[in-house]
């Protein structure tokens, strides 16, 4: 039945997303459907495995193919070209009734607390929904005792199990998203922005959730949020993406403090700090323009028509995602001319021989 | 002297569930050229207070009083506040796409927003005031875009726009409701790069509405925080980072996940904003603070001044003694605060 693609998949990575490419057919110009057929690059050419236990912090601005991509992950939107490879198993490969039984072990939590969760259904049956598609979990006559387990779980109160969505407010909603997710008891949690949605106080309680869950239960996490600070929180690994691609990726503690490409060290200085002295002193990028269209993205380095140290080969050439002189031996940087850490936004003890190894490659 | 001088506001709504009591007495004043921070949570009445002492509140019971250039508005006729909106105070709103008319070309809005107060100026006039504005708010290659329609612009430009039509007549306070936060963070960085600039060049106050401590800290000299319709602390922007009084301000500064600290539990705030009906007769934070006292529950604590800290207020009855006050939070700092109830 399953496609096992070799052995040493089974152990290594649970998730392993390899060269994806997702392009959307558009039409454009003309309202009345006449225009030109072209292609939305929203995804082009990913690779990217997450480890058992990890998290992994997916950061990127809006329509920077982050969504898309943790779509493909779970089989919700097919990819164009590339691989999905799920505990060993390679997911775009398998039917649809195939897929089903790998569904149960990765589950999706959404941004909106307010449009995931049928406003007509009582908070019983949507946590409950999960058992009644995969029948054979729970016995239907057990079904109500292991909802109402899962509600106390997430921190609700399980006498509310008959309550509707709008009597709930946006925390506690999206912790009723928590527990139909962990319903099934996946491996695999796809979180997209879980908390942009909340004010600050019920952020933190939903984030403290989320940690505390992962080492109750030995999750696995694709963190999708634009909050670095809250990504820098509960990620192990950070993967940066622009225009579709992954610009960077590192170890929390080496990406955020020295970032190599100029797009990672913008977005990271561009985050409000909530210190007042921290904010009047450090030295802010702030980007020329907008993001280019991605019907259309730039040659060579997508970045490059944004970026201030764009030279001529960053034009003609791709930069490889890859490890860069300087950098520790799991933080890869596509960038033809990467940032030395001296000059990283954040000031780190530099061994004078460090920075002489760190040559431009030009 | 104040610009803009609230007192002691009060706005209300008739819903069928009964009256929602969304301001509760909140007073804050602006100075002229001054950054005011209004930063709360969803339902905490920051957008409500301003938009009611602008007249802005349809079918809101509103009083207090709003002096704005020495006159309140509250009294003002419906003509009398037009003539202050628009040419003395511009807004601009989280979503700019909402805020433009889809079907005009921007340059036309702006122009209809300069001649609706002033019919004087010529349509040339204004149309080259406007793309003088869209280059000043940098708006790249002003002289066509101007002709172009809200949705030829990405969202950070449609921002633009919207700042270039509050700006048009060059007003004396700009209300920013959450003008950043549907943008992305290199795009709000922009935006609040622009704003301190605007407010250099025209010394425009500016009243900040957010729930991002972040943008706070970037741009305000002064912060209120508010809580279910009630003001709890208010102080310049270092005393409220650094020396906060408030619990609930303390608490919203422990919920931040900080740079340095990674993996530790967050401290959120437990439990859930009041009910803005039938609101609570004590302090509304006290059934979620963990320093709450039984009289807390009873009598509502008035704004007081921190003393030695000039235009700090908080309305807590913890020890304004600033000693006293770090003892009493060490002490409560420990396990299982929850429920205790102290004396002073």
């Amino acid at each position: 039945m399953t496609v096992p693609t070799s052995d040493s998949d089974r152990d290594a990575s649970l998730l392993r997303l390899e060269d994806i490419v997702k392009h959307f057919p558009v039409r454009t110009g003309s309202a009345l459907g006449r225009g030109h057929r072209e292609v939305v690059h929203a995804v082009d050419g990913v690779s990217l495995a997450v480890s058992r236990g990890e998290t992994v912090g997916l950061v990127g601005e809006t329509g920077c193919g982050k969504s898309t991509l943790a779509r493909i992950a779970l089989r919700l939107i097919e990819v164009t070209k590339g691989r999905v490879v799920f505990d060993g198993v390679d997911l775009t490969a398998l039917s649809a009734r195939q897929l089903r039984t790998y569904r149960r072990e990765m589950q999706m939590i959404f941004q909106d607390p307010y449009g995931s969760l049928n406003p007509r259904r009582r908070v019983g049956s949507i946590i409950g929904e999960p058992f009644a598609v995969h029948g054979d979990v729970v016995a239907r006559s057990q079904r109500r005792r292991a909802v109402q387990e899962l509600m106390e779980l997430v921190g609700l109160n399980p006498e509310h199990y008959n309550r509707f969505p709008a009597e709930f407010s946006g925390g506690q909603r999206q912790r009723i998203g928590v527990a139909r997710a962990l319903a099934l008891r996946p491996k695999l949690l796809v979180c997209d922005e879980p908390v942009s949605a909340l004010d600050v106080s019920i952020q933190a309680q939903i984030v403290n959730l989320l940690a505390r869950l992962q080492k109750e239960f030995q999750l696995t996490y694709l963190f999708i949020a634009h909050d670095l600070s809250v990504v820098r929180h509960l990620c192990d690994r950070i993967a940066v993406m622009y225009l579709g691609q992954l610009v960077e990726l590192g170890p929390v503690g080496e990406l955020d403090v020295t970032p190599r490409h100029p797009y990672t060290e913008a977005l990271l200085s561009a985050v409000p700090v909530p210190d007042p002295d921290q904010a009047a002193r450090r030295r802010r990028i702030v980007l020329a323009g907008d993001v280019p269209s991605p019907i259309d993205p730039p040659s060579g380095c997508r970045f490059r028509t944004r970026c201030p140290r764009a030279r001529p080969l960053c034009g003609e050439e791709v930069p490889p995602l890859e490890v860069r002189a300087g950098s520790g031996p799991s933080h890869l940087t596509a960038c033809h001319f990467p940032l030395e850490r001296a000059q990283a936004r954040v000031p780190v003890e530099v061994h004078p021989s460090q920075l002489l190894e760190e040559g431009n490659p030009c | 002297m104040a610009l803009l001088e609230v007192l002691d506001l009060r706005v209300r709504f008739d819903t069928v569930d009964g009256s929602v009591q969304a301001v509760r007495g909140v007073s804050f004043s602006v100075d002229a050229g001054h950054t005011l921070g209004i930063v709360g949570e969803s339902g905490s009445g920051k957008s409500v207070s301003t938009q009611a002492a602008f007249g802005f509140a349809r079918g809101a019971h509103v009083s207090g009083r709003a002096m704005f250039e020495g006159r309140d508005l509250l009294a003002m006729s419906d003509r009398e506040l037009q003539a202050v909106r628009g040419a003395r105070v511009g807004m601009i709103f989280q979503d700019p796409l909402t805020s433009l008319h889809p079907m005009y070309r921007v340059g036309w809005q702006i122009v209809e927003a300069i001649r609706a107060h002033d019919r004087s100026i010529t349509k040339r006039a204004a149309r080259s005031r406007a793309v003088e504005l869209m280059g000043r708010v940098g708006i790249p290659q002003p002289e066509q875009r101007v002709d172009d329609y809200p949705h030829q612009f990405s969202g950070g430009m449609r921002q633009r726009v919207m700042i270039a039509m509050a700006m048009a007549l060059t007003p004396s306070l700009l209300i920013a409701d959450e003008p950043t936060t549907a943008l992305d963070p290199t795009v709000q960085a922009q935006i609040l790069e622009l704003l301190r600039e605007l407010k250099d060049d025209f010394g425009t106050a500016i009243i900040m509405i957010t729930h991002d401590l972040g943008v706070i800290a970037e741009i305000a000299d002064d912060v209120v925080v508010l809580y279910a319709g009630k003001v709890m602390e208010e102080a310049a922007v270092r005393n409220l980072f650094y020396h906060y009084h408030h619990p609930y301000t303390e608490g919203l500064m422990a919920s931040l996940p900080s740079a340095g600290v990674r993996r530790g539990e967050l401290v959120p705030i437990d439990g859930q904003p009041p009910s803005p009906i039938d609101p609570l007769s004590g302090c509304p934070f006290s059934p979620r603070c963990r320093y709450a006292m039984a009289e807390c529950a009873i009598q509502a604590p008035t704004l007081l001044e921190i003393p030695g800290e000039p235009r700090h207020r908080s309305a807590c009855v913890l020890p304004r003694d600033r000693a006293a006050r770090q003892a009493l939070a060490e002490a409560r700092r420990l396990p299982a605060t929850q429920g205790m109830v102290l004396d002073r």
